[in-house]
This record gives structure tokens, C-alpha cells and sequence, in this order.
């Protein structure tokens, strides 16, 4: 078949619709454009409501793209310009991933020592080190029960299991047969189980300095005895770490991802953050019946109905979203911030992001979870 | 791909719209024409939308257009293909085997298979139409296992081969949106999002499925329901309710209530939901006095 014959003009402005869907990121494959020529070969087309209604059904565009989808249409068959209605979008979006603090240093951190008197100093050291053991010890905790009480999902697949609560009818068939129908003894099906995906997104902005340390060694442990983990941060920009985080050595793990970040102690656009995040297909299908855990205090900056778009958005593809802030006390936490309370419905955790232990804590707990 | 652009007689969207609308569904232009498309194109038809927007609804009213069965599969997390596709009667091979004695015998014969909806949509694609509810709800495995009857159409049983379709079958598909389809699953169909009908068309389904609702009811029920749409619900009133709703305060009404109190007294088979129910107690009365003005 040679497609190699020049299309017939008529055809031309249909297919480099496609091209123009295509390069403002909708994801439309060669067979799609085939069909969309062929539904408004269908359709008459008598108008171009009809060209606009192939395109909806044929390219399928998400509904919350719709708007960007209609406005393409416009420009390119009404030959409109709306192009500024799409441009503030796009630009929103790239500006998080684009922009540049360009400070490559990570924080020091835990240096909490305002009160001048030498015995409260003293007293600051001690309780400091306390924290730090206790870090460390939850970080051992961690890597010691995570691989059993890491949520894990029942496959589609089933193995043989000898105390299956299903019998094997296929396989105790076959044996059966070979022993002239004599039924000697029954196979048992039991349904295969996997580790869930865990997505850990790091707040890295200057609110959230005092824990960005702790945080990055908490990811680097969880990614230790997680094999399907991925890793981000985020602040003015949008991080991926999960590579350096896989090497062994914690040091080194921890001074390769840091060089990576960029955005050190910048602000806090956690909602454009997010959009970025989602804006990637690669980086979206991670949430996908994912475990995900934010870890951020929730202080934005930026606009709170894309912040909770974001979340509502996130929140229908994982399995359970977890947001971990140092703002939240007891298990009785209401969130009180703008920015929280508009999210609040959509997360299913809001979990005491104040220290380690707490977050170990609450990522162990889901093993009570499951036997509920 | 095969294409038709005539299926029993319907040779247009509008066509469609008459055909589905003598089925007692009120589908506007773009529905119908994504659904001629599907039909015409011979690919499946992915509908999407909030819930009790009347996507299975469309299904029926389409199957009903066609004269064909309705085959429905209700998805669920951790469908699988015994389930979807096909099982054996393992008793009844058993059964056979122990009857058979000395003799030679072939379980894997017809008799012994038990068809599940997708195999028996397969098998007589010229007189069922496939309906797969809630897709959303199932686990990202069965999705994938979907791809390759829809783009195929064709199933492979181990002991006796891969079985096709004679011609492509119908089939549609529903989601709420629970979660996000996977790409390749939505490249593969159709695709339409049913959104709420605007309030002259929901006042004409609320007529044409509840036969006993005045005129005036129906369009108090639907600036009602509108305005309870644009409040920040947990769940919506959908078509269903809407209808629902209608239905329920007609009864009150022939039973005695008076009107305003007839619908306030049957509020709770449009919302469904404790918290939105106290959420949107205190402005109730207002509301609905509004609506029924």
C-alpha cells in the first residue's frame, strides 16, 4: 500500500487539524485521523458542526480539554484567533517548569537555634539529636516492615495456592482425566497479589525548608524497598529524582538528587506544580492506582482552584492520597488554610508531616487498612 | 476498516435521533451523531458522564433502534475473563467423564461451554448489542485484556482456537469517570461525554418517561434540580432523579399534599446524601418556591 500518494487536497486542512491537536499535547494516533476523515466523509459534512462533532467523537479529547480542543478548532477551520485564551494556559504551565532559581546548595537543615542563652542551646542540641535518632530509627523501621505492610493489590491474574479459597476446576479436570475421571485431589486457585505504586511529591519551597532533609532521606528509604517508586519535587519548578534516589549509598543518593533541584527555598505555586506534573502523560499514568503521598504545608501562592483541580484530579486516578503537612496535629486535623480546605474532600489522609516517625508511621498503617 | 453508512434503514445522525427518539430517548445532535458514527464506522462507542445522565439508558434505546438483544456485562474490580468471556462446564465434564467409561469422549465439545456476555456477543454479532457498564470500575488488567477484543473482535479459547466475528459487532461502553480511561482504550472508540441536557430537553424526557407528570411539574422539577446542580454537592441530581423526583411529588400531590410541600416532602430521591441534604436544608424552601414560580 503506498500512502505516498499526495493526499487529495480537500483532505489537507482534516489531517493537519490532527498536527496542530498533536503539537498543543493532545495524544492522537494515525488511526484516529483516518477515522476522523472517514466519519466526515459520513456526516456529508453539511456544516462544520459537523467536522467539529467527528473530531470530538473520533480524537476523544478528555473533557476538561474540550475548551482548548473547541478553541483549536476555531482557529484552525474559522481561521479565528483565540490563540490568547490558550496561550495564558500554556504559558502558566511551562513558566513551572521552565523557571530557575538556579541555587544548587540544599538547605541546611534543623538549625533551630533562636534562643541565645547557652542552657536553652544545650537543651535545643539535645532534643535535636533526640529527633535524629529517632529519625533514623523510624527510617530502619521503615526499611524493615515496608515490604510487608506496603499496600499491595490483587492482580487479574491467579496462581495455585494451596490454600486458595477457589478450587482449580480447570486443573483438577485435567488430573482427573488422566486417572479416568477418578478425582484423587483438589487443586486450589488463589488470586496473585502486587505491590502498589508508590508516588511520593516533595514540597521543596523555602516554607518547607526546616523538613526538606528529612523528607529527601524518607524518599530515599521508601524508594530502597519500593521497586515501583517514583519520585518528585517540587516548588517554582517540577523535579524528577526517582533515578538518583535508586542508588544505594544514601549520601550519595541524597547529593545527585539534590544537584538535580533547582528550586531551593523559592515560593510555592503548588497548584501550577501540579498542572505540570499532570501535563506530562508519562508523569500522570505514575498516579494511576498508585499509593501517592504529598508532602507540602499547603501555603500557595498561586491560584487555589488550580490546586484543587489538581488534587480532584490526581485524587480520581490513585488509589489513595495521602497529604502529609506539619500543619496537621492529631487525627482530628481540620485544615484551616484556604488552600487545604479547598482540597480537603478530595484527599484521603491528612497525616502529621511534622517529623519521620509519624509519616513512617502512617505509611506502615496501611497494612491495618487492608485487614479491615 | 468496514464502513456503513446505512444500518437498517438509518442512514443519518438525524435519522438516529427519529429511530432512538420512537425508542423513548431523547438524544440531542451530538449524541446522535457520535452513535451513527460508531455504528456506521463499526467501532465501539464509549460514552461518558456523571452518573444517572441516561448512558446505559442510550445503550437500551439503541439496542431497542436496532431490534437486537442487549447483552450487558457489569464491570467490577477484578473481572475477569471467566467472568467476561467464556468458562467451562467443569461439573458437566466431569459428569461426562465418569459416564463415558471405556469410550472416547471430547469435553471440550460445544455443549460443554458456558458463554459469558462477550463471547455470546461475539458469536451472534447480527443480533446483540454489547453493553460494558462501568468500565471505570474495573482494574487497569481487564482494561488491557479489552483492547484486544475491540480492536479484533476476537477471542482465543486454548482447546479449540481463536473464534472471530463474523462481522463486527456492536458494542458500547460506559464510564463515569471515576478514574481516567487508559489512552489506548479511548483511541479505539467513539468517543462521547453526555453532559446534563439543557432545561427544555430535561423538561421533555421528564414528560416522556414519567407519562403522569404535568407539564408544569416537570419544569418546576427541572429549574429545581438545575439550581441544585450549580450548588457544590457530593452528588448531583442526574436525569434519573430528576425523573424520579417528578414522579414522587406528582404521587404526593394526587395523594393530597399541596405543591410546594409535595416536592420538599420527596427531596430525598433526588438528593442521596445525608451531608448534601443538611448542607442544603436551610435554602430549601426558598429554592423550590423559586423554581415553582
Amino acid at each position: 500500500m503506498s500512502m505516498h500518494v499526495t493526499l487529495p487536497r480537500a483532505a489537507q486542512p482534516f489531517v493537519s487539524f490532527a498536527t496542530l491537536l498533536r503539537r498543543n499535547g493532545f495524544a492522537i494516533a494515525p488511526e484516529q485521523t483516518t477515522t476522523f476523515l472517514t466519519a466526515i466523509d459520513l456526516l456529508g459534512p453539511r456544516s462544520t458542526e459537523d467536522i467539529r462533532r467527528a473530531g470530538l467523537a473520533t480524537f476523544a479529547p478528555p473533557p476538561e480539554r474540550f475548551a482548548d480542543f473547541n478553541a483549536l478548532f476555531r482557529i484552525h477551520f474559522l481561521g479565528e484567533d483565540t490563540l490568547s485564551v490558550l496561550g495564558d494556559d500554556e504559558e502558566e504551565t511551562v513558566r513551572v517548569q521552565e523557571e530557575q532559581s538556579g541555587e544548587d546548595e540544599p538547605p541546611l537543615a534543623d538549625e533551630v537555634n533562636e534562643a541565645g542563652q547557652a542552657a536553652a542551646r544545650a537543651e535545643a542540641l539535645v532534643q535535636r539529636d533526640f529527633s535524629i535518632a529517632a529519625r533514623d530509627e523510624a527510617l530502619r523501621r521503615l526499611t524493615r516492615e515496608a515490604p510487608m505492610a506496603l499496600p499491595r493489590r490483587r492482580s487479574y491474574r491467579r496462581t495455585r495456592g494451596k490454600r486458595g479459597r477457589m478450587v482449580d476446576l480447570r486443573r483438577t479436570l485435567k488430573e482427573a482425566s488422566r486417572n479416568d475421571g477418578e478425582i484423587l485431589k483438589l487443586s486450589r486457585l488463589k488470586r496473585r497479589t502486587r505491590q502498589r505504586k508508590v508516588l511520593l511529591l516533595i514540597d521543596v519551597s523555602g516554607s518547607m525548608k526546616q523538613r526538606t532533609d528529612d523528607n529527601l532521606r524518607l524518599a530515599h528509604t521508601l524508594a530502597q524497598v519500593s521497586p515501583r517508586m517514583e519520585v518528585f519535587t517540587f516548588g517554582t519548578r517540577l523535579t524528577r529524582v526517582s533515578r538518583p534516589l535508586q542508588l544505594k549509598r544514601r549520601e550519595q543518593a541524597l547529593a545527585n538528587a539534590s544537584r538535580l533541584v533547582s528550586d531551593w527555598d523559592g515560593g510555592t505555586r503548588i497548584g501550577d506544580a501540579l498542572q505540570a506534573f499532570l501535563a506530562v502523560p508519562r508523569f500522570a499514568g505514575y498516579v494511576r492506582g498508585a499509593v501517592v503521598l504529598i508532602i507540602s504545608d499547603g501555603l500557595e501562592r498561586g491560584d487555589p482552584l488550580s490546586l484543587a483541580d489538581a488534587v480532584a484530579r490526581i485524587s480520581r486516578r490513585a488509589w489513595r492520597l495521602s497529604w502529609m503537612t506539619p500543619l496537621a496535629i492529631g487525627k482530628n486535623f481540620k485544615p484551616q488554610t484556604e488552600a487545604l480546605m479547598a482540597i480537603a474532600r478530595f484527599v484521603d489522609y491528612f497525616v502529621d508531616g511534622r517529623s519521620t516517625p509519624s509519616m513512617v508511621e502512617h505509611l506502615l498503617s496501611f497494612r491495618k487498612e487492608l485487614a479491615a | 476498516m468496514s464502513v456503513r453508512s446505512n444500518i437498517v434503514g438509518i442512514d443519518s445522525p438525524e435519522a438516529l435521533e427519529q429511530a432512538l427518539r420512537s425508542a423513548y430517548y431523547l438524544a440531542d445532535d451530538a449524541i446522535a451523531t457520535a452513535s451513527y458514527l460508531a455504528l456506521a464506522l463499526g467501532k465501539p462507542l464509549l460514552l461518558e458522564g456523571a452518573p444517572g445522565v441516561g448512558k446505559t439508558e442510550a445503550a437500551k434505546a439503541i439496542a431497542a433502534v436496532l431490534g437486537r438483544k442487549l447483552i450487558r456485562l457489569q464491570c467490577y474490580e477484578g473481572i475477569d475473563a471467566s467472568a467476561a468471556l467464556y468458562e467451562w462446564n467443569y461439573p458437566r465434564q466431569m459428569l461426562a467423564i465418569r459416564q463415558a467409561g471405556e469410550e472416547n469422549i471430547d469435553i471440550y465439545g460445544e455443549s460443554f461451554l458456558i458463554e459469558r456476555p462477550m463471547l455470546a456477543a461475539l458469536r451472534a454479532p447480527d443480533a446483540t448489542v454489547l453493553l460494558i457498564d462501568e468500565i471505570d470500575r474495573s482494574d487497569q488488567e481487564f482494561e488491557a485484556f479489552l483492547l484486544e477484543f475491540l480492536s479484533d473482535f476476537q477471542i482465543s479459547i486454548p482447546e479449540r482456537g481463536t473464534l472471530r466475528a463474523v462481522e463486527r459487532p456492536v458494542v458500547i461502553l460506559t464510564s463515569n469517570r471515576t478514574r481516567d480511561l487508559h489512552e489506548a482504550l479511548r483511541r479505539r472508540c467513539v468517543y462521547h461525554w453526555i453532559g446534563y441536557p439543557n432545561s427544555e430537553r430535561e423538561a421533555r424526557i421528564i414528560m416522556m418517561r414519567a407519562s403522569s407528570v404535568a407539564e408544569a411539574t416537570a419544569r418546576s422539577v427541572v429549574a429545581a434540580v438545575g439550581k441544585l446542580r450549580r450548588e457544590p454537592l457530593s452528588k448531583s441530581p442526574g436525569i434519573a432523579e430528576a425523573v424520579d423526583w417528578a414522579e414522587a411529588a406528582t404521587l404526593l400531590h394526587n395523594g393530597g399534599a399541596r405543591w410546594p410541600d409535595a416536592f420538599k416532602r420527596s427531596i430525598g430521591v433526588a438528593l442521596k446524601d445525608e451531608e448534601d441534604l443538611s448542607f442544603i436544608a436551610p435554602r430549601l424552601d426558598a429554592l423550590i418556591a423559586e423554581a415553582t414560580a
